[in-house]
């Protein structure tokens, strides 16, 4: 049996190596928010509030290009979706917390928190304080997340508008779904999305970014179906 | 205005996190709902990088010989066979601001 301590420990150890790429992340979205023409508060009360870094990534370069504000929130819903699948993952794991702890917990729940959290509680199903783990991940990335974007914002303001920062925000995206392209029907769901994306580009209030994952999602459950 | 946006976008992506977790049966979602939701990033970054790379600053298509198009191959190349995140912006950041010093000053 594992103490609280060793587990936390743990969790910091093991979501180390992300930090390799969740620094650097932070670093890009602190910056391009400047970059933008955003206030610098707002830009970093984003990574308490908002606390995903996709997701604000999105919502700043959404707003800067005219979109309307339900169109944004709602596209930070659609990105950060995902988290569902998490929880519905990790919940097993945390049945027996009081529903206070659950509900605390739960800010913690990002991506490479549940990778590698989730990687553990399967190995250790019988240990007994399991969420310490989480809290060690997911607070190891909370606190570099506020550093890097933090720091983010400092150089973005010194970062000369010439150097076309904003070309970091495509290929950051890159960087995220590029392992996926080893997957041909993850491949054509990109494709149907990116296509999609191009062909409603002119729609109302931006509205581009949910037609085309809507589209795209409808695709890829049609893709699941074939599958069987 | 902004502020109040990122506060909702904040609650709601704080119940993302907490439903599953806190509010309902895990086994509320099916399986089909579950298969889905795992292609989730596959349909939302595309349309965040297509448009960013295809379409310039005036609404307008880039040609075929953009820089951006160079810069985002060497991404996905170096991406693809680096798995690194570091490496993969900054190949692609690095080809772009060489064609466009370099080659276009």
């Amino acid at each position: 049996m594992l103490s609280k301590k060793q587990l936390f420990m743990r969790g910091m150890i093991d979501v180390a190596p992300h930090m390799l790429s969740v620094i650097p992340f932070g670093i890009i979205c602190g910056a391009i928010g400047v970059e933008l023409g955003f206030n610098p508060y707002l830009v970093y009360a984003m990574s308490i509030i908002i606390f995903g870094g996709a997701s604000q990534i999105v919502f700043l370069q959404l707003l800067s290009g005219g979109a309307s504000s339900i169109v944004a929130v709602t596209s930070v819903g659609v990105i950060n979706s995902r988290h569902l699948l998490y929880g519905a993952v990790i919940s097993e794991y945390l049945e027996k917390l009081s529903f206070i702890k659950k509900l605390l917990i739960s800010y913690f729940v990002v991506d490479q928190g549940f990778a590698e959290s989730n990687k553990f509680f399967k190995k250790n199903k019988t240990e007994e304080y399991l969420h310490y783990h989480l809290i060690g991940t997911g607070g190891t990335l909370w606190i570099c997340w506020q550093i890097a974007t933090l720091a983010g914002i400092i150089l973005g303001s010194f970062v000369p508008e010439e150097l076309g920062l904003k070309f970091a925000i495509p290929l950051t995206f890159i960087a995220i779904v590029v392992q996926d392209l080893k997957k041909l029907d993850h491949v054509i769901v990109m494709l149907v999305c990116g296509i999609s994306s191009l062909l409603f580009f002119e729609a109302p209030f931006k509205s581009y970014i949910l037609i085309s994952p809507v589209i795209a999602l409808f695709v890829a459950a049609l893709l699941l179906r074939l599958k069987k | 205005m902004t502020w109040l946006s990122i506060t909702i976008a904040g609650i709601l992506t704080y119940f993302t996190r907490m439903t599953m977790i806190a509010l309902v049966r895990r086994d509320l979602l099916g399986e089909k709902i579950k298969a889905v939701l795992a292609y989730v990033p596959s349909a939302v970054f595309p349309a965040i990088i297509f448009p960013a790379i295809f379409i310039n600053d005036y609404g307008a298509y880039i040609e075929m010989n953009d820089p951006k198009i160079f810069g985002a191959l060497v991404a996905i190349i170096v991406g693809y066979f680096s798995k690194n995140v570091i490496a993969t912006i900054f190949s692609g950041l690095l080809s772009y601001w060489i064609i466009i010093f370099v080659f276009l000053s």
